[in-house]
Formats: C-alpha cells, structure tokens, sequence
C-alpha cells in the first residue's frame, strides 16, 4: 500500500529505537493523556498493527505560531509524531516540495485515502471578497478548505483562528475571517484552541486520534476534554492566594514579589479553559503566572475582543461610551436614586398643598 | 385621610369570612371592601427570605468582582475570598430554591400568587391601569385606583426587572458555579448552555455583574415605591407584606 501506510512501530524500528524505548513511550503518552495503565498496552498494539494516518496540514489567515509550538513539543518528540506516528503528507510550510510539485500532493491524498485522512487547519479563511484576502495556490483559500475537507475522515481545528477567528476575525474584522466550523459543516472537528495551543496539547491531541483511530471525547464547545475541561484557575499554583485574599495590587508591589494572585491585575485564569497551569510551557519550564503575568485568555473565544489584558471587568461598548460593568451600573443605580428623591420631594411638595387646598 | 364610617353587607361578608375571595373576585376589577388577606405565609416568607438573600448576594458578589485589599501574612493563614464565595454560592442556592418554592407556590396558593408569573397584556382594562397609574406617578392623577395585588405598573415593573432578572441571575450564576464544580457536575449538565449564548464564560461574568446592578436598580425603586404607595395610596402596603392582609382606606368605587 506504499510507504504511507506502514505502521509507526515498523518506522521507528527501522530508525533504531528499542522495543523497550517504544513501550516508555506509549505509557508516558497514556499518563499524558490522562488514560488506564491498559491504554498503554492498546496504544503499543495499535501503534504496531495500524497503517500509518495521513495528514494533510494547511494554513489560512494565520501567523504560524501554532506550527512554532508543534515543533518545539518535547513530548512526544515532534520528530517521532511527524517522521512516524502519522503521515504528514502536506504541510507547506515545512515539507520539502514546493509549487505544483506540493499541490500534487493534496490531489494524490484526496484520491488515494479517500475518507481516511485528517485535515488539519491552522489558520482560518476570510470570506469577504469571495475569499480573496487569502490566497493559496492560486486560489482562494476557503474553496481549497472546502474541496480538501470534503474527504477528509476528521478535521483537527489548530488554535485559536481555527477554532474561534482570533486576531484577524476581531472586530472590525474587515476581511470577514470565520472559525473552520462556520465553512465545514458535515465533518467531526476538534478544537485545539490557545494562541498558539500548548505543543503536547497538540501531539497528545494526535497521538490519540492516531492510536484509537477516533477523537478524543468534546466538551460542549468542541474540544478535547482531556486538556480543555478545567480552567487555568482551577489547578493554578496561585490559586491558596486567591482563596485567602491575598493579590498583587501593583506590578511591583510586595505581593507581585511574594507571587500572589494576579486576579485584580486582569488575570483571565477564572475564565481561560486550557491545561497551561497543569503542562506548561517549554518543556514543562513555566507558564505566563508562573512568569508573574496574568492569563490572557488566548484559548478562549473572542479573546482580542474583550479589551484590556489588565482588567477584571470586561469594557463595554455600547453607543460610542466605553464603560464596564460597575461604572455602567453604578450611573444607572445613581440616577435612578437621583430621580427616585426628585419624585419623592415632587411627592411631597404636591401632598402638603393638596392638604392646603383642603 | 378619609375614614370608613359604615361598614357595607359585602364588607361584613368579608370580615365573617363568608366571601369567597378566589372564585368571585375579578383581580382586575377595582373593589371596594375594608380587607383582604392577599399574601399567604409562604408567600411573605419567601419575600424577606428572599429579600435578605439579595442583600448578601449583592454585597458578596460585590466583593467577588472587586476584591477587599490584599491580606498578608501566610497564605495557610487566611480564608477571606473562600469565606466570600462560600456565603455568596450559599445565598445563591438559598434565592434559588426559594425561586422554585415560590414558583411551585402558584399551584396551591390563591389568585395573587400567580401574578408575579405572567403579564395580562391581552386585558384592555390592564392596560388602561397600566396608562391610569403613569398618570398618578407622573402626578397627572387626583388618586390611584384601588388594587387587591400589584396595581398594573408594578406588576410590569415585577415581572420584567425582578422575576425575570432573578431567572436571567440563576442561571448565568449556576453556570459560573459550574465552571469550579466541573464539566460533569449537575449544574454544567442543567445551566452548560448557558456557554453555549456566551462562549467566553468572561462575558457570563460581565452579565451577570449588569445583572447586579439591575437588582439594586430595582431594590431602590422597589423600596421608594412601596413606601410612597403606603402614604399615598388607598391600601396599606408595607404592613402587608408582614400580616398579609390589605386593608382599604375608602370604600369608595374608583
């Protein structure tokens, strides 16, 4: 069945790893990925009897930053996901071939793993201008989005612009740049969000589909749970200053030093679904409160949107006037007690002249 | 303040119990006899009940959005945001079980403890009441007219900015709750769609802290309101919602 489709224990065999080196391998993935002890077992059958799944990786409106943490995955090495584990069979900013010779590809896969392959999408299409504000290939990019999902057997959805727009879908959003799942409807899509998303989120994500030949199980908004069902204030390490009251007020005050919760200095923590207080970043070295900055909720939907990384209360726009909730609320509150005492004294003024009268 | 001198056949009717309040009465229709008992125990209960959980609510959620000034110290040696969220969360369950309690209510209760779950908006006679009592606040009136419950624009006023926003408060509250309790809990089961309007749970926050504001908009017009009608009015108000029993000041028609 050609080079694809031989099985990822074959290759890695062929690359000189011990048997003993793949079976380490496929139990940290399982603790990885929050599996049974007998997962282990079933990923190591898997990974030795199943062909090798073909991957066709494509970019829209994106800054590539979702490839940038791929590759920098410690765990499971990216070399092993991308040389072994699946087929990347096109992913045009890191595959060799280029032009007509790389567009063959994708003509090659469609055909040939009919139904089979994954489509993964990093980035998202513009539809203004009938989609002409990406160009790829020679045409725009959500006609080849479209014709290339139309096979696929499921579509990984990298990142934030993927999932949710992210930058180039914020508002004004002049180029009209949807989330994948506003133009493939008839397709399982999972949503691997975060700017960029963490990179063993990413390979976990992969490991899994690969291994048991089915997503992993979606919450409600699409995305695996294994890594997205839990908030980063939920397991953060901050979070005994934040139960018992204690914040950084200023970026160099004695709390920033102490390293209390940055929850008054607009931390998205308590909003942010994402697994960065649990992996982390680089290897495991920090995450950005580890680092003394607040989340900033790039997992989330909308994220550029919400005004200040620095604010607990969201700004409100509404006629022009930018407020958050508590000014918007206080004023109303304010003027209704204002004209409630108007009334009151209009009130009384009126009763005491009718007794008069009377 | 006019004063009642002779007491009518109906009105001795009333006060020897022998009217039947639920079946003959149109709510609607102004009347014209002494008192009336209109709100049940439960009914009061449910009122200050739910009245101080607002008021804890409020103040705790407050400081859940702007939290008091930092503590030092060990982290061990304090609980002061948990003790917070612990009385805030707690309120919460207490408004709404008591939401549902009074909402079960209307099916064993009499005629007026239906009023705060719906709007007669196909009654022209409503309407006129509704048009009648924005005269009387905007002092357009000689005297209101007489009602057993909520006269038309408080029950508007009722509807819109205390029941519904209670319902609007429950449930971006238990979603927000939810999100600590964890995807598969009971309350991300019933209120999870909740993310589903709003994808960024950021936002439920921010609403649900607008919501704030709406019930303490609410709060003081509720209380300025039912005062003044307690002064101005021709049934008693206040002592109402303690005894339950209406009493009328005139027994004149409208």
């Amino acid at each position: 069945m050609g080079v694809a489709t031989e099985t990822f224990y074959d290759v890695i065999r062929r690359q000189g790893i011990s048997r003993r080196s793949f079976v380490k391998f496929c139990s940290l993935t399982a603790a990885s990925l929050g599996l049974s002890p007998v997962a282990a077992t079933q990923m190591a059958h898997a990974l030795e009897t199943k062909p090798r799944v073909p991957v066709i990786w494509m970019h829209g409106l994106e800054c590539t930053c979702c490839s940038e943490s791929f590759i920098r995955s410690a765990h499971p090495l990216v070399k092993d996901v991308i040389l072994s584990m699946i087929s990347l069979d096109y992913d045009d900013t890191i595959m060799a071939a280029a032009g007509h010779q790389a567009e063959a590809i994708l003509e090659e896969t469609k055909e040939k793993y009919k139904g089979q392959y994954i489509l993964a999408v990093e980035g998202n299409p513009p539809l203004n201008e009938d989609g002409m504000y990406c160009i790829d290939g020679g045409r725009p990019f959500v006609e080849k989005l479209k014709y290339m999902a139309a096979d696929a057997s499921a579509v990984v959805a990298w990142g934030a612009c993927a999932s949710w727009g992210c930058v180039q879908a914020a508002k004004p959003n002049p180029t009209h740049a949807v989330p994948i799942d506003k133009v493939i409807l008839d397709k399982p899509i999972i949503k691997v969000p975060g700017c960029p998303p963490i990179a063993e989120v990413m390979t976990g994500v992969i490991t899994y589909i690969t291994t048991f030949g089915r997503l992993p199980e979606l919450d409600r908004q699409g995305r695996p749970k294994m890594f997205y069902s839990q908030r980063i204030h939920d397991k953060c390490y901050r979070r005994g200053h934040f139960d018992a009251g204690q914040f950084v007020e200023a970026w160099d005050d004695e709390g920033a030093r102490k390293g209390y919760c940055l929850y008054k200095m607009g931390c998205k923590g308590p909003t942010t679904y994402n697994a960065c207080s649990t992996v982390r970043w680089n290897n495991g070295v920090s995450f950005p409160i580890q680092s003394g900055h607040g989340c900033i909720g790039c997992s989330e939907d909308g994220f550029w949107d919400k005004e200040s990384f620095y604010d607990r209360l969201t700004t409100i726009n509404q006629f022009g006037v930018e407020a958050n909730a508590d000014r918007i609320g206080g004023t109303i509150a304010g003027v209704v007690l204002a004209g409630v005492a108007v009334h009151a004294g209009v009130t009384a003024v009126k009763r005491i002249s009718t007794k008069r009268d009377e | 303040m006019p004063t009642t001198t002779r007491p009518s056949r109906f009105q001795e009717q009333v006060l020897a119990g022998v009217a039947d309040i639920g079946g003959t009465l149109n709510r609607e229709l102004p009347i014209n006899r002494p008192t009336i008992y209109v709100y049940e125990a439960p009914v009061r209960l449910w009122h200050w009940v739910n009245a101080l959980a607002i008021v804890v609510l409020v103040v705790t959620g407050y400081f859940i959005g702007s939290p008091l000034p930092t503590l030092s110290g060990e982290a061990s040696d304090h609980f002061l945001m948990g003790y917070i969220r612990f009385t805030h969360f707690s309120a919460g369950y207490v408004l709404a079980i008591g939401f549902v309690m009074r909402f079960l209510w209307i099916f064993w209760g009499n005629i007026h403890s239906r009023q705060l779950f719906y709007l007669p908006i196909w009654s022209r006679k409503w309407w006129s009441g509704v048009r009648q009592e924005l005269r009387w606040y905007m002092f357009l009136e000689k005297e209101p007219r007489k009602y057993i419950g909520h006269n038309p624009l408080a029950h508007i006023f009722m509807v819109l900015m205390a029941m519904s926003i209670t319902v609007g408060m429950i449930c971006t509250g238990f979603a927000l709750y939810s999100q600590g309790e964890g995807i598969d809990s009971w309350q991300a089961k019933a209120f999870g769609w909740v993310f589903k309007l709003f994808p960024n749970s950021q936002d439920v926050h921010t609403w649900h802290h607008m919501g704030m504001w709406v019930i303490v908009t609410f709060v003081i017009i509720h209380i300025y309101a039912a005062i003044r009608e307690d002064i101005m009015s021709r049934q008693t108000m206040i002592s109402t919602m303690i005894s339950g029993e209406r009493q009328f000041r005139d027994d004149r028609e409208d």
